[in-house]
């Protein structure tokens, strides 16, 4: 499993409720059902991915999270996760107020467009930037709202929603996230990772 | 004929009160069941049948020779593996295959019941059916799954008896009969008591039943059982054996030709009383109404684990009626999953070849046994 889920796994106490939004192909949902006795529901647009769910016994609903958060009735979950999918949003600010209708609290990731290795890749190449956490080309990317770590974190405190915690991930190495930091993190991380309440 | 020799039956002594306020007792319950229980009886699948259905899911049907109806999901090494799996399935009350029906002979008069039988619902059908768990002592079914009229028994089914399944499948259906579907099943019903053979009801005696009524009605409903593009498909304007059109009122165009003889073939199998009586009770289910307005109710503090499907070219209880099911039980917080197949085969998806809806079931039976 990937170091993200790893973090985000943690990040949960054992038997709680979770809504995993855009869970893919259910590996995240099945190692905290496994490991934390998590009580977990999907939603998934990918056809494919809700049949290799179902085929894991995970409870999945093929959706659009804009469209069927709706129907999730307020705080009927512990944890909301959100990984890497809140820039494919056309309206990801409605996307977080929804996440924090439905559960008490969110984790959100985001590929950091502020990364060195992407700013670079404008600076000197000057096309979009394409990396390990952002493959597609600026024709074919699903991803409509890139922002930076500092962005989210701007965002956090313009809305009043609170930080929880701030993590950066490089490669395999995690580190803090705070208000005096924010701008190396933001220089120097592929992914934030985030836990947020209303 | 024989082959009523062929029909498993139970006769159900305890009475059973009905929506309509009557109530019935030692009614038959006509039944055939597939694979083998076993000793734990946790692998038993009630299948309900749809509006045409009867008891013979798999194999060859005994009565029509021809097979189950849902050959494809049901059988050694299907979806529902019968190797695996200990398959129930009864024919409906109010059905003509063998369980109380109109076309049932009253033992106090000896005359055929016809129009006499009671109106019955969809409530009525599953709490008749329910005896069966008794009579093969099963405490708990592993699954309750059907499509269509099918479908809407399951869910009647978990919210009248939400302990006595581990599993629940809909399949293309709906929570509430739509204006749309009662206008459709209007329409058969006038074709049927139009024809003069009908007779108010009492046909049985009289040597000539209300066949093209009847063939009528099943023609106007299969049409709502495909899609645009499956007729597109498979019949587009071809000729039906002819190499131009005749002028006439013959039929000219493949379709005519093959809806004439879905209508021919249905007759042979069908009771007319039976379509009008199976239809009103499709008609009248409403389980948002049952529980005041609040289709979330009936699922409230459910265990059952759910799995909901669709198809994207069901036009007759499409996606979004099965979406208002899986949003009351996310609303009931119960466990639910969904997926919409893509299928140009119409509302008939579920009973045809169609892949990725029988993978979709097979895994989801398989991972959760």
């Amino acid at each position: 499993m990937k170091k993200e889920f790893q973090i985000i796994s943690e990040l949960i106490e054992n038997n709680k409720r979770v809504l995993d939004v855009g869970c893919g192909d259910g590996t995240l949902m099945k190692h905290l059902k496994d490991n934390k006795n998590i009580d977990t529901r999907g939603l998934e647009i990918s056809k494919n991915n809700v049949q290799l769910c179902i085929s894991k016994s995970l409870s999945v609903i093929e959706g659009n999270a804009e469209r069927d958060l709706q129907q999730f009735p307020d705080l009927s979950f512990d944890y909301a996760i959100l990984s890497q999918t809140l820039q494919a949003f056309y309206n990801p600010e409605k996307v977080i107020d929804d996440l924090l209708r439905v559960a008490n609290k969110a984790i959100v990731t985001i590929p950091n467009f502020g990364y060195w290795k992407v700013r670079l890749h404008l600076l000197l190449k000057g096309t979009m930037p394409i990396t390990k956490n952002l493959p597609d080309e600026w024709y074919n990317t699903p991803n409509l709202h890139m922002c930076t770590i500092k962005d989210f974190y701007n965002f956090c405190s313009k809305k009043n929603i609170e930080l929880y915690k701030s993590i950066a991930l490089n490669g395999e190495k995690t580190s803090q996230i705070n208000k005096i930091n924010l701008n190396i993190k933001n220089l120097y991380s592929e992914l934030g990772i985030f836990l947020i309440q209303k | 004929m024989n082959v009523k020799e062929n029909i498993k039956t139970i006769i159900v002594k305890k009475p059973l009160k009905l929506d309509c306020g009557k109530t019935i007792n030692n009614y038959h319950l006509a039944y055939e069941t597939y694979g083998t229980l076993n000793e734990k009886k946790d692998n038993a699948i009630l299948v309900f049948h749809a509006l045409s259905g009867d008891q013979f899911v798999s194999g060859t049907n005994p009565i029509t020779n021809k097979s189950g109806w849902w050959s494809y999901a049901v059988g050694p090494d299907k979806a529902i593996d019968t190797n695996k799996f200990f398959v129930i399935c009864a024919n409906v009350i109010g059905g003509c295959m063998g369980s109380y029906g109109p076309n049932s002979i009253d033992p106090i008069t000896n005359k055929t019941v016809g129009t006499n039988f009671p109106v019955i619902t969809i409530n009525d059908m599953v709490n008749a059916q329910y005896n069966l768990l008794e009579f093969f002592k099963i405490d708990k079914l592993f699954s309750v799954t059907g499509g269509s009229m099918g479908g809407m028994q399951v869910l009647q089914f978990v919210a009248n008896f939400p302990d006595k399944t581990k599993t629940a499948i809909p399949i293309a259906c709906t929570a509430s009969h739509s204006a749309q579907n009662i206008a459709l099943n209007e329409l058969g019903r006038q074709a049927i008591m139009a024809d003069k053979n009908w007779n108010n009801g009492n046909y049985f005696n009289t040597g000539s039943s209300p066949n093209n009524g009847l063939a009528v009605a099943r023609m106007a409903a299969h049409i709502t059982y495909l899609s645009k593009k499956s007729l597109e498909d498979k019949f587009g304007r071809k000729l039906q054996e002819r190499d131009d059109l005749k002028f006439s009122f013959d039929a000219d165009f493949q379709i005519e030709s093959y809806l004439r003889h879905q209508g021919n073939a249905f007759v042979d199998r069908f009771d007319a009383n039976s379509y009008l009586y199976i239809t009103r009770a499709m008609d009248y289910f409403d389980l948002v109404k049952q529980y005041k307005g609040n289709l979330s109710d009936a699922f409230k503090g459910s265990k059952v684990k759910f799995f909901i499907i669709s198809f994207t070219s069901d036009w007759l209880y499409p996606t979004p009626e099965n979406k208002e099911i899986v949003i009351a039980l996310n609303a009931a917080g119960a466990d639910v999953g969904f997926i919409e197949i893509t299928s140009d085969k119409g509302h008939d998806s579920f009973l045809l070849d169609v892949p990725d809806f029988l993978k979709s079931v097979k895994n989801f039976i398989e991972a959760n046994y």
